[in-house]
C-alpha cells in the first residue's frame, strides 16, 4: 500500500457537502466517469478539468457532510485525487472513502497553513504532513481496523481475501 | 399471533444492565456483549438492512465480494424512491437491475413502483423496524428510524454490499449527546421548528460521530410523526444516529406490526458526553436560511422574503399529519399568483389516505400540484427542481448550494405550517398570522 504521497493542493472551506461535490442531478447512472466530470461543478465549473492525478484536497471541518452518496468519493478518486486532508470529516463520507481504499486524514490546523497550488508531502505511516514552509504537522494515525481496510486496498478486496481464507481453511 | 410475510424475527433484549445509554444497549446486544463503551469498535449483527436505488451502486462491489447470495433475504427491505417513476431510460434500467436482483435473491419485501414510499417512511409505517434493533439503511436519513428506539444508521454503497454479504457491520460505539427539550411551543409550531432551533444553536456538525438522544417532557408529548422529524434531522447535526426512548406512544404506533414490543430507554446512571437543554416555551416558527441547515432565523426576521416555489415533501415532513396542516391552511385559499406549490407525500399509503380524507381536492382547488411519492425534488433529482436564482421555501432537510437544483437557487427550510402559509402569500409568512 502506498503510504507516502506528494502532490499539489486544492483548498476548500468548512461544511463542504456531498451536494457540492457531486450534484443530485448527476446520480442517475452508475458510471464513475460522469461523477468525475461534474465534481465540484457548483463551486467551479472547470475544476474537474484542472485537477491533475496526484493532487490532494485540504479542507476545513465537516468535509463530505450531507448525503450518503458514495458517488462523492468515487468522483474525487476517479479524478486522481490521491488523498483528502481535513480538519474533520462527516462520518458516512469518511467510511465511504476508506471503503474505496481512498486515504482520508484528519489533520487539525493544516487548512490554515496551506493554499491552493502549494505542494505538500503526506506520510500515512508516520502520521505527518510536510508543508512548503518546511514545517511538519503531526496527525493522529488512523485506527487499526481502518488502516487494515486501507492496506487491503478497500473493503471489497479485504472481504474477498477473508472469504477466500475461510473457504480454504 | 398470526405470521405474515415480512415479519421481522423477534428480538430478545439482554439482561438489564446499569449505566448504559440506549445506543450502547443496542450495540451490546448486536455484538453479543454484556456491555460496550464509547470508542470501542464492534462487529454488529444487522437486524434490518434497507435500501433504495443505492442498491444499484452496491451491486458491483457485492458481486466482487463473491458470496453470491445475500446473508438473509428476510432481513432486507428494498424500495424505489429517489427516481419514481423513472425519469430517464438509464434510470428505468437501474430499476430493472434492482427488481431482478431482489427476485433472484428471494427478497420478498421489495416494494416496487406503485407500492413505493420514501424508504424511511415506508420502514416506519409498515412496522419493519423495532426497538432494540440494529437497523442499517443506504441513505443518510436512516437516523429517522431511531425514533422507534432502534439504532438506525446510514451507510454508503460499499458498506451496503458488505452488509448484504455478511449481515454484519463494523461500528465505533458512539458517545451519546442528550438533547433535552421542555416547554410548550407557540401555536402552529412543531418538531421541525424545534430541530431547526437545535441545529441552529449547536451547529451542523455538533454531533459528528455521536449518537443523539432526545429526552424531556416536550419530546415525550410528541406523537410519532413529530418524533420522526427530530431524529430525521440529527443527520444535519452530523450524528450517527438519533434516538428516542420507546414508550407507550411507540408501542401504539407499532401495534399493527404484530411484533413483540420491548421498551428501551437509557439508564438513569448512563454517561452522556454532553447535554444540550432547550426551553422552547413560547417559541415560534423557525427558518433555516440559505445555504446551511444551521443558518437559523426566527420566522419574523425573514417574513416578507418573496418566494417562487413552496415544497412540502421528503422523509422529513410529508406525512399525513403534515398534509392535513397544508389542507387546513389552503381550504378556501389560493396559492399566490406566480408561485408553484408542490406537495409530494412520503409514501403511497399517505397518498391514499390523503385521497380518502379529501385533502387532494383541497390542494387542487387551491392551485397546488400533488404528485406521486418520491425523493426527487429534495435532492434536485427530478419532478420539481429549481432554476437559477429561484427562491424556495421547503419542508425538507438540507439547503446546501445546488441541493434542490441550480447552485444559485436559494432554499429556506421550514415547517409544513410555514411552507403552506408562505405559498398562499407568495412570501415567507409567519403561519400564526394567517
Amino acid at each position: 500500500m502506498q503510504t507516502r504521497f506528494e502532490g499539489r493542493v486544492w483548498t476548500f472551506g468548512d461544511d463542504i457537502s456531498t451536494d457540492h461535490i457531486i450534484a443530485g442531478k448527476y446520480l442517475g447512472t452508475t458510471d464513475p466517469k460522469v461523477f468525475a466530470e461534474h465534481a465540484f461543478e457548483s463551486v467551479d465549473p472547470t475544476w474537474a478539468k484542472k485537477v491533475q492525478r496526484g493532487d490532494m484536497i485540504v479542507a476545513g471541518a465537516n468535509f463530505g457532510c450531507g448525503s450518503s452518496r458514495e458517488q462523492a468519493p468515487v468522483a474525487l478518486k476517479t479524478l486522481g485525487i490521491s488523498a483528502i486532508l481535513a480538519n474533520s470529516f462527516a462520518r458516512i463520507f469518511f467510511r465511504n472513502a476508506i471503503n474505496l481504499g481512498f486515504p482520508v486524514v484528519e489533520c487539525a490546523g493544516l487548512r490554515d497553513r496551506v493554499k491552493t497550488g502549494d505542494t505538500i508531502e503526506l506520510d500515512l505511516a508516520e502520521g505527518e504532513v510536510r508543508i512548503p514552509s518546511g514545517q511538519t504537522l503531526k496527525f493522529t494515525p488512523l485506527p487499526a481496523n481502518v488502516l487494515e481496510i486501507l492496506e487491503a486496498g478497500g473493503l471489497v478486496p479485504k472481504l474477498r481475501k477473508e472469504l477466500h481464507t475461510e473457504s480454504t481453511a | 399471533m398470526a405470521m405474515f410475510i415480512g415479519r421481522a424475527a423477534p428480538v430478545h433484549p439482554p439482561i438489564p444492565m446499569t449505566g448504559q445509554t440506549m445506543s450502547e444497549k443496542v450495540l451490546a446486544r448486536a455484538s453479543h456483549a454484556e456491555s460496550v463503551r464509547p470508542g470501542q469498535i464492534i462487529d454488529g449483527d444487522v437486524d434490518l438492512l434497507y435500501m433504495h436505488e443505492m442498491l444499484a451502486m452496491a451491486l458491483l462491489p457485492f458481486n466482487e465480494i463473491g458470496t453470491m447470495k445475500v446473508w438473509d433475504p428476510e432481513k432486507i427491505v428494498v424500495t424505489l424512491d429517489h427516481w419514481v417513476p423513472p425519469p430517464t431510460p438509464e434510470i428505468a434500467k437501474m430499476h430493472q437491475s434492482i427488481r431482478e436482483f431482489c427476485r433472484k435473491q428471494g427478497i420478498r419485501r421489495f416494494h416496487d413502483v406503485g407500492d413505493h414510499g420514501i424508504v424511511h417512511q415506508l420502514i416506519a409505517e409498515r412496522g419493519y423496524a423495532h426497538p432494540w434493533q440494529l437497523v442499517i439503511g443506504s441513505d443518510s436519513h436512516t437516523n429517522m428510524v431511531g425514533a422507534v428506539g432502534a439504532f438506525a444508521a446510514g451507510i454508503g454503497a460499499t458498506d451496503t454490499a458488505a452488509v448484504m454479504a455478511k449481515g454484519q457491520l463494523w461500528l465505533r460505539v458512539p458517545e451519546t449527546m442528550r438533547v433535552d427539550i421542555r416547554g410548550t411551543l407557540s401555536e402552529r409550531t412543531g418538531a421541525k421548528d424545534v430541530i431547526l432551533k437545535v441545529i441552529g444553536t449547536t451547529g451542523d456538525d455538533a454531533a459528528r460521530y455521536a449518537a443523539v438522544e432526545f429526552t424531556g417532557p416536550t419530546v415525550a408529548a410528541f406523537p410519532m410523526n413529530e418524533r420522526f422529524v427530530l431524529c430525521n434531522m440529527t443527520t444535519e447535526m452530523g450524528a450517527k444516529v438519533g434516538m428516542i426512548a420507546a414508550d407507550d406512544v411507540t408501542k401504539e404506533y407499532l401495534a399493527h406490526s404484530g411484533h413483540e414490543f420491548e421498551p428501551i430507554r437509557s439508564d438513569d446512571d448512563a454517561t452522556f458526553l454532553k447535554t444540550f437543554a432547550f426551553d422552547v416555551d413560547g417559541m415560534g416558527p423557525q427558518v433555516a436560511c440559505p445555504s446551511n441547515p444551521a443558518n437559523l432565523k426566527p420566522v419574523e426576521d425573514v417574513a416578507g422574503t418573496k418566494i417562487d416555489v413552496a415544497f412540502l415533501g421528503s422523509c422529513t415532513n410529508a406525512r399525513i399529519e403534515d398534509l392535513r396542516i397544508a389542507a387546513e391552511l389552503l381550504r378556501g385559499e389560493k396559492v399566490a399568483p406566480g408561485v408553484r406549490f408542490q406537495i409530494t407525500p412520503a409514501s403511497q399509503i399517505i397518498y391514499r389516505q390523503a385521497l380518502k380524507e379529501g385533502l387532494v381536492e383541497v390542494f387542487m382547488d387551491a392551485g397546488a400540484t400533488f404528485t406521486s411519492s418520491t425523493c426527487g425534488p429534495c435532492f434536485g433529482g427530478h419532478m420539481g427542481t429549481l432554476a437559477g436564482d429561484e427562491v424556495c421555501i421547503s419542508s425538507t432537510n438540507r439547503n446546501y448550494p445546488g441541493r434542490m437544483g441550480s447552485p444559485t437557487a436559494q432554499v429556506y427550510l421550514a415547517s409544513p405550517w410555514t411552507v403552506t402559509a408562505s405559498a398562499i402569500h407568495g412570501e415567507i409568512t409567519d403561519p400564526r398570522k394567517v
